[in-house]
């Protein structure tokens, strides 16, 4: 076996070393030198460790908690730089000054824009959906996770994706498609590892020992399957040379813009929505210690949500070349998916039924419900700008860079955070966080960013929106574009005072991680003793 | 399903399960959402006959309101443009000399100027057309190639140095790097400086008194006010389009400077090319 290894990894060192040298690009380049360098370090290691006794231990008993531990440190690390990034380009729109000389071209906004998008969405949100799936997969079936070493993997395989597709960027190679940026190979990578990903999981949940799939893994899989799908098709594209990074759309035209946006429009559904209502379903129940609300409402609601979302796409094409009966159906779709979104948001709160009195004293599951009131909001907010009268105010402005803020800071910033304090004790054996007033602290200076985020981009939004249509008597344009632009000044400034704040809270969460995992010995939990593995009863 | 059992808190009956203890709670869908979704499906169905969406074998349904959005945004700009009609045929029927700024068709032109130039003309001359670094201000009277309303407008028409319309108006100054000595261009530069500034070495500037006459007077002229004809920059006044600094003036002695813009002609129509003329020529500096 160790043969094979060396001899794939040699060979891998040997194709990237010539691929480093023959490059078209710096991109390529620069990736082709650090996968030589990965795999020939790779090499060494298993070069040491060949004909070594192998120790075989028995770890059936235990989850596999090393590669979760692992995942929520990625998640705090990955979401610090995504904040950094995203508050320094907040100033370099209030102050284009930011876009130093020296950094020239590599820390413009251009290319930073994209390096926060894809840090905060897949770096920090996607560590956090693979780190929470793995850990409420192995609880709620009972069972070690599947496929050994795979778990693994898929971790590094993960981060390997985010350097790549981060370096890529500030180096220039781009596909230039909204959060589907990275060049081909990248997505070739990625699928590699979405589909172990997608085996773990299911593995997993082949050999519960739970006669039932529990809700959250129905989330958990629709969005693994749908990320699967949706990333696949919405890359096809034909390199220009093996050699380089470039490639050219299997789509084009509004053909290629229509596929962009059933992508953009359920990465959004399928990753920061279904996703993360996986996530919802399991630590919300376990941190109020309540049942969940109502079985029947997580059954209608997340089958009406994944049959609808995926269709709302055209929305974000209302008024260009997309035809108007696509137009017409991607907003009656995102409207009727309101209630089925809202679904989530009540069978978590009202999952606090009889345990309201926690929010006083617990600082976490205050966290819970913000996330969740939040996530309302968007999931309201969402379906309205869709609507094509609505839409021909918003499309375009800050508003919508505002919804998407709330969503993403509100929703899936709070309840991550609130996941990490939930596992970070769990899975370092402590009892709690070191600090419990440190989280307190954390809730309002996030809180308080994301209010000043969202109202300023509101203001700003809307203001443009109703400049850029102004006309005079005669029918002509009162405002010129640079007009609106200097009109927003104020509330960029705004907006960037409420990304710091959202920052300084994710550093208090960083630092009260770093004094409660400090010295503490990890242990991996015991799987409960339970009856036969479901694979012997069929499920129902 | 023999593990249901009543929750204390609620007195609602679980549905049996339990995974690392999370239990379900039996409740009913609650009424208001169920109604809320049924209300907004019923919606759905109705909007989509009456507006254009579902796709058939050859083509969409149209939606019983004949709605189109290319529909709505040609019917507003057909209002607009039937209630202007009779001021753009007299725009497009006048010379432009004609128009004084006391008349209606001035005052029209002028606002539809100022929203042509508003998209068009500001991303570089800048939104109130006080220009930027390389691109001219128009709101003086320092034209390089006339400021007069016909010039104005044959600049508009064709632009200046593009390669897409042969008549675009064309000049070009060498670079003096290649051609002077290290000394000549210094004095040179001086010499430019003392036509408008007090700040300078004399002597050296008197050097390049000649080397002036010698090289540039052709085009800038013998006193230095420029030539219209050539688009050759005014060097005595202090108004600057690159920067009236010694590094800008120098640089631009070495390398000249290559001023582009494009010929917009063919991308607006008569009237917007005529109206924006008058724009720009009423700004202040038209002659």
């Amino acid at each position: 076996m160790n043969y094979v290894k060396l001899i794939l990894l040699g060979l891998i060192t040997l194709i990237a070393a010539m691929a480093a040298s023959w490059a078209h690009d710096l991109a390529y380049q620069v990736h082709a030198l650090l996968i030589m360098v990965i795999a020939f370090a790779m090499f060494i290691y298993v070069l040491r460790h060949t004909d070594e006794p192998v120790q075989e231990q028995a770890v059936d008993h235990i989850y596999e908690d090393g590669v979760i531990r692992a995942g929520v440190i990625a998640t705090a690390f990955w979401g610090i730089a995504g904040f950094l990034v995203g508050t320094y380009i907040a100033f370099q729109l209030a102050f284009p000054q930011l876009n130093f000389d020296w950094g020239q071209p590599y820390t413009n906004f251009g290319r930073l824009r994209p390096l926060h998008t894809s840090a905060v969405i897949f770096a920090f949100g996607g560590n956090a959906l693979i780190a929470t799936s793995l850990y409420v997969v192995q609880r709620t079936s009972a069972a070690r996770l599947w496929g050994g070493n795979l778990g693994w993997f898929v971790f590094w395989g993960y981060q390997l994706f985010i350097v790549l597709a981060a370096t890529g960027y500030l180096l220039g190679a781009t596909q230039s498609k909204e959060y589907a940026e990275p060049e081909w190979y990248v997505d070739i990578w990625l699928t590699i590892v979405w589909l172990a990903y997608l085996a773990v999981f299911m593995g997993t949940i082949f050999k519960r020992r739970e006669k039932h799939i529990y809700v959250a893994n129905w989330f958990f899989l629709a969005f693994i399957i749908t990320v699967a799908m949706l990333h696949v098709v919405n890359n096809l594209s034909i390199p220009v040379s093996i050699w380089g990074s470039k490639s050219v759309q299997v789509f084009a035209g509004v053909q290629d813009a229509m596929t962009q946006w059933w992508y953009g429009h359920n990465a959004v559904g399928f990753f920061l929505t279904a996703g993360f209502l996986g996530m919802m379903y399991y630590f919300v129940p376990k941190q109020a210690e309540r049942p969940i609300y109502s079985y029947k409402l997580s059954i209608i609601h997340f089958w009406a949500l994944i049959f609808l979302y995926i269709w709302a796409g055209p929305h974000h094409l209302h008024y260009t070349a997309l035809p108007d009966w696509a137009s017409t159906l991607g907003m009656v779709f995102s409207v009727v998916l309101w209630m089925p979104s809202w679904g989530g948001m009540i069978n978590g709160l009202m999952t606090l039924q009889g345990a309201w009195d926690k929010l006083r004293t617990d600082p976490i599951l205050r966290m819970f419900v913000l996330s969740l009131g939040f996530y309302g909001m968007s999931t309201f907010e969402g379906p309205m700008m869709s609507i094509r009268a609505v839409n021909s105010l918003s499309h375009y402005t800050d508003w919508t860079i505002g919804h998407v803020h709330s969503g993403a800071l509100g929703w899936n910033g709070m309840i991550t955070f609130a996941c990490i304090y939930f596992l970070t004790p769990k899975l370092w054996g402590r009892k709690q966080m070191y600090s419990m007033s440190a989280i307190n602290w954390h809730f309002w200076l996030a809180t308080l960013g994301i209010v000043l985020y969202a109202a300023s981009m509101w203001v700003t939004g809307i203001m443009e929106g109703l400049m850029w249509r102004e006309v005079d008597d005669q029918g002509f344009l009162v405002n010129s574009f640079a007009d609106t632009v200097s009109a927003k000044f104020p509330m960029y400034v705004v907006r960037g005072l409420g990304g710091i704040l959202f920052l300084s809270g994710a550093l208090v969460m960083v630092w009260n991680m770093w004094m409660t995992i400090r010295g503490a010995e990890p242990q991996d939990a015991t799987v409960p003793a339970r009856g036969p593995a479901a694979t012997a009863t069929p499920a129902e | 399903m023999s593990d249901r059992k009543i929750d204390d808190e609620t007195g609602i009956e679980t549905t049996g399960h339990e995974w690392d203890g999370i239990e379900e709670l039996n409740n009913p869908l609650p009424r208001w959402w169920l109604w809320t979704f049924y209300a907004t499906i019923v919606w759905g169905v109705a909007y989509t006959i009456a507006y254009p969406a579902w796709p058939m074998i050859s083509s969409a349904t149209a939606g019983v309101l004949g709605y189109s959005t290319r529909g709505e945004v040609a019917a507003s700009i057909e209002a607009h443009e039937a209630k202007n009609s009779e001021l753009v045929a007299a725009l497009t029927a006048t010379e432009l000399t004609e128009l004084a700024p006391t008349n209606d068709l001035h005052r029209y032109a002028v606002a539809r100027g100022a929203s042509v130039f508003r998209a068009q003309c500001s991303q570089c001359h800048g939104s109130g057309a006080a220009g930027a670094v390389g691109y001219p201000n128009l709101l003086d009277d320092d034209w390089l190639w006339g400021g007069d309303v016909e010039s104005i407008r044959y600049t508009v028409q064709h632009g200046i140095r593009n390669e897409l319309d042969p008549d675009a108006r064309y000049s070009e100054m060498p670079a003096f790097g290649e051609i002077l000595e290290e000394e000549e261009i210094n004095a040179v530069v001086e010499h430019v400086i003392s036509l408008s500034a007090s700040d300078y070495d004399s002597a050296l500037a008197a050097q390049g008194t000649e080397i002036f006459a010698d090289n540039c007077s052709a085009c800038h002229g013998e006193n230095a006010m420029g030539d219209r004809e050539q688009g050759a920059p005014n060097l005595a006044d202090a108004i600057w389009l690159y920067g009236g600094s010694r590094e800008a003036i120098d640089y631009s002695v070495r390398y000249a400077r290559y001023g582009v813009m494009p010929p917009w002609g063919p991308r607006l129509s008569e009237e917007d090319v005529r109206a924006v003329s008058v724009y720009v020529h009423s700004l202040g500096g038209g002659e």
